[in-house]
């Protein structure tokens, strides 16, 4: 049964025809020891057993489907850069988390030490003993306000790009579906919203939902509310432009018909056919789109309409000292960082995203 | 060719699908012009009959079989399923006969969700229309995965994981398995293997006896429609040529075209160089700017001002074959690719760009 004639070896079975990578039985490129190995394997793979009719056929299929056939496991295959994206990402959660729980406190971030005003680690005129991150310009421990802004500032990016995501990508798949008028509808409201700076847009959608300057402390509804609001709406069209092109592509395949065929209604086709196929890439796309809105945040911050003191963010602890940069450049540096490495770990996790979830079409 | 008329249907109520002067046009631009896809085709089919449909790319083929899914609905005609007419139904009453017309695609790969597992995209269908409890569905994925060659047990598994024609067996388990009436193949064999080819047509045999199908079969390549087929209609441009028993058929065409399709079988012999002289020449006319009279006339050796007058209507030449035809062939007459059409050369006011090359 083993292919192997007398004196001649075949080193290696041929690599699965659909496997990508070869199976478990054919690792190894011929080391010492390889032929008696090569014997074994030969006989312990069944894939060199039947070539012969129909039947044969399928079995080698289904034999050469088998290492790749079941699921992954979630982090196999993952490289070093991956896992330090990831396990920053985590930090940042978890500090956030346990700031906002107070679980683990690190100082109020409320408290503020006149002796300390403006003084960071290695700032002019001597450092600020026990705040190892030094202080803000009154005084307020910068560990303990980074880490509360980091709640902040992932609350507000996290859960603008879930309106974004629900919203746009929704009418995307919709317009992307339907086409036609449909089609024309949504994709010119997507062109109006997209002909406003998105920054234009987010201010005037803060002060429509916050109210006048002089009536927002008064306002019922909490900043992050807003500011979720506000940059989800700015980003539901640039998602909607995506998760449309996507489910126009998709929507002209044939098993879109076959599901019209079988009598599918609309919603169970885009919810079921196209959705599994145009999630993937929003997924990664919105990964990075959390990167966008915590620099959004930061940037309405400056502008005055951020998350608004004393409650602190990544952002508007940078608004609020910028006039300081040149004496007391940690108090910026500090979140600037913060933002650089958050980003730079989404954008790197979109990608690996995005390659992890491309399903092969074919094997053939 | 260009046969419009309906004296092939057969009388009485024993066809599942009639369909009678199928219309099929998709409206370009603006302008009012419009690529005339399918243009009177009238076809039955029997209960338990198969009933090929041939022609080269681009003839309306495919067009056709969608048109009687209505996906999309055709402009005009009448396509009678089962005593129902399908062109007068819509929404709801429409989606409730689906499930009872099922449609193969040809190209396994893009018919099938590459994010879904197997046995779900077969279960699909029973999904939709709530059939049975959890159980009974699963085992009824079971028994048609298992009917068309497929090993339960590797349900769990996407699309890709296979090959091509193993994709086209779960196509076929998906359409088998709300237990249609009709099924519209869709050139189901033309992107596999020929060696696979053989297995499906086998496979899809079987179907037919076990389901107790009715199958309307449309591809390009004569010899695979001759072995599946009880009829054949031969369709050029939107419009059919001739239809007869196959063996009638490839024994004796009658229509200029359904002989130059058959020369242009490769012949298994490699010592026979291919004559260039028997190969149907030029190409086929623009669908949006039709020839006038009959639509082969451009390519057709035997043509005569007639053809590009008056538009030839299907007749009974023999008993059970009909041809759209002016002057079909006569027994054992060899036709000339050589000579051009004169029908080809004659300017009717109003003919487009349909005209000879």
């Amino acid at each position: 049964m083993p292919c192997s004639i007398p004196g001649f070896v075949v080193p290696e079975r041929r690599p699965s025809p659909r496997g990508g990578a070869p199976g478990p039985g054919t690792g190894g490129f011929g080391g010492p020891g390889a032929p008696a190995d090569a014997i074994r394997r030969d006989e312990a793979d069944p894939s060199s057993l039947a070539f012969e009719g129909d039947a044969g056929l399928l079995q080698v299929d289904a034999v050469a489907a088998g290492p790749e056939g079941g699921r992954r496991r979630l982090g196999q295959g993952l490289n070093v850069t991956a896992w330090v994206a990831i396990a920053w990402m985590a930090f940042i959660v978890l500090i956030a988390v346990l700031a906002k729980t107070g679980l683990v406190t690190w100082g109020d971030p409320q408290n503020s030490i006149a002796s300390c005003a403006s003084k960071g680690p290695f700032a002019q005129g001597g450092s600020a003993p026990g705040h190892l991150l030094g202080c803000d310009s009154i005084g307020r421990d910068m560990i303990a306000r980074l880490a509360l802004g980091a709640w902040e500032s992932l609350l507000v990016s996290v859960g603008a790009i879930t309106v974004g995501f629900v919203i746009g990508g929704g009418l995307g798949i919709i317009a992307g579906y339907f086409g036609g008028f449909v089609d024309t509808v949504l994709s010119g409201m997507f062109n109006v919203l997209l002909s406003v700076p998105a920054i234009v847009l987010a201010l005037a959608l803060v002060a429509f939902l916050q109210g006048s300057p002089e009536n927002a402390a008064n306002s019922t509804l909490p900043d992050w509310f807003v500011l979720i609001l506000a940059i989800g709406i700015v980003s539901i069209p640039l998602v909607g432009r995506i998760s449309r092109a996507s489910a126009l592509s998709w929507s002209q395949r044939e098993f879109v018909l076959a599901a019209r065929a079988q009598g599918a209604k609309s919603g169970r086709i885009m919810i079921r056919e196209l959705l599994p196929n145009v999630a993937p890439a929003m997924f990664s796309i919105a990964l990075l789109g959390i990167a966008i809105a915590i620099v959004a945040e930061g940037t309405l911050a400056i502008l005055g309409v951020g998350v608004r003191p004393p409650t602190p963010s990544w952002g508007n602890i940078i608004a609020l000292d910028r006039g300081l940069l040149l004496t007391s450049p940690h108090i910026v540096f500090e979140p600037s960082i913060l933002i650089f490495l958050t980003a730079l770990a989404l954008n790197y996790l979109g990608d690996v995203v995005r390659t992890r979830f491309e399903v092969r079409e074919s094997g053939i | 060719m260009a046969g419009t008329g309906s004296i092939h249907l057969r009388a009485g109520d024993g066809a599942l699908l009639r369909v009678e002067d199928l219309v099929v046009e998709f409206p370009i631009g603006h302008g009012g012009e419009a690529v005339h896809a399918v243009s009177g085709i009238s076809l039955d089919v029997l209960d338990g009959e198969t009933l090929g449909i041939v022609g080269e790319s681009g003839c309306g083929k495919s067009t056709t079989g969608r048109a009687v899914m209505q996906l999309p609905a055709p402009k005009s005609g009448s396509v009678r399923f089962d005593g129902v007419e399908l062109t007068s139904l819509h929404g709801e009453a429409l989606r409730r006969v689906r499930p009872r017309l099922q449609m193969i695609f040809q190209d396994p790969i893009s018919s099938l969700n590459p994010r879904r597992r197997v046995r779900e995209i077969v279960r699909e269908g029973l999904d939709i229309w709530e059939m049975g409890d959890k159980d009974a569905r699963n085992a009824k994925v079971d028994e048609v995965l298992d009917a068309v060659g497929m090993d339960p047990a590797n349900g769990a598994r996407r699309p890709h994981e296979f090959s091509g024609g193993q994709c086209q067996r779960i196509s076929i388990a998906r359409a088998v398995v709300t237990e249609p009436k009709l099924i519209i193949c869709d050139e189901p064999v033309s992107a596999l293997d020929v060696s696979v080819q053989a297995q499906i047509l086998n496979l899809l045999e079987d179907m037919k006896h076990r389901y107790g199908l009715t199958v309307v079969f449309i591809a390009h390549d004569l010899a695979v429609v001759k072995n599946v087929s009880d009829r054949v209609l031969v369709m050029y441009l939107g419009k059919a040529c001739e239809i007869a028993s196959p063996d009638d058929l490839y024994e004796h065409p009658k229509h200029p075209y359904t002989g130059a399709l058959l020369a242009a079988i490769p012949v298994p012999d490699p010592t026979q160089h291919p004559d260039e002289e028997r190969v149907l020449g030029g190409e086929v006319p623009s669908p949006i700017h039709p020839p006038t009279g009959c639509r082969f006339r451009t390519r057709c050796p035997k043509s005569q001002e007639r053809c590009a007058l008056e538009e030839p209507v299907l007749r009974e030449v023999e008993p059970s074959q009909y041809v759209a035809c002016h002057f079909p062939l006569e027994a054992g007459e060899q036709i000339d690719f050589a000579r051009v059409g004169i029908g080809a050369s004659i300017d009717v006011a109003s003919d487009g760009d349909g005209s000879t090359p």
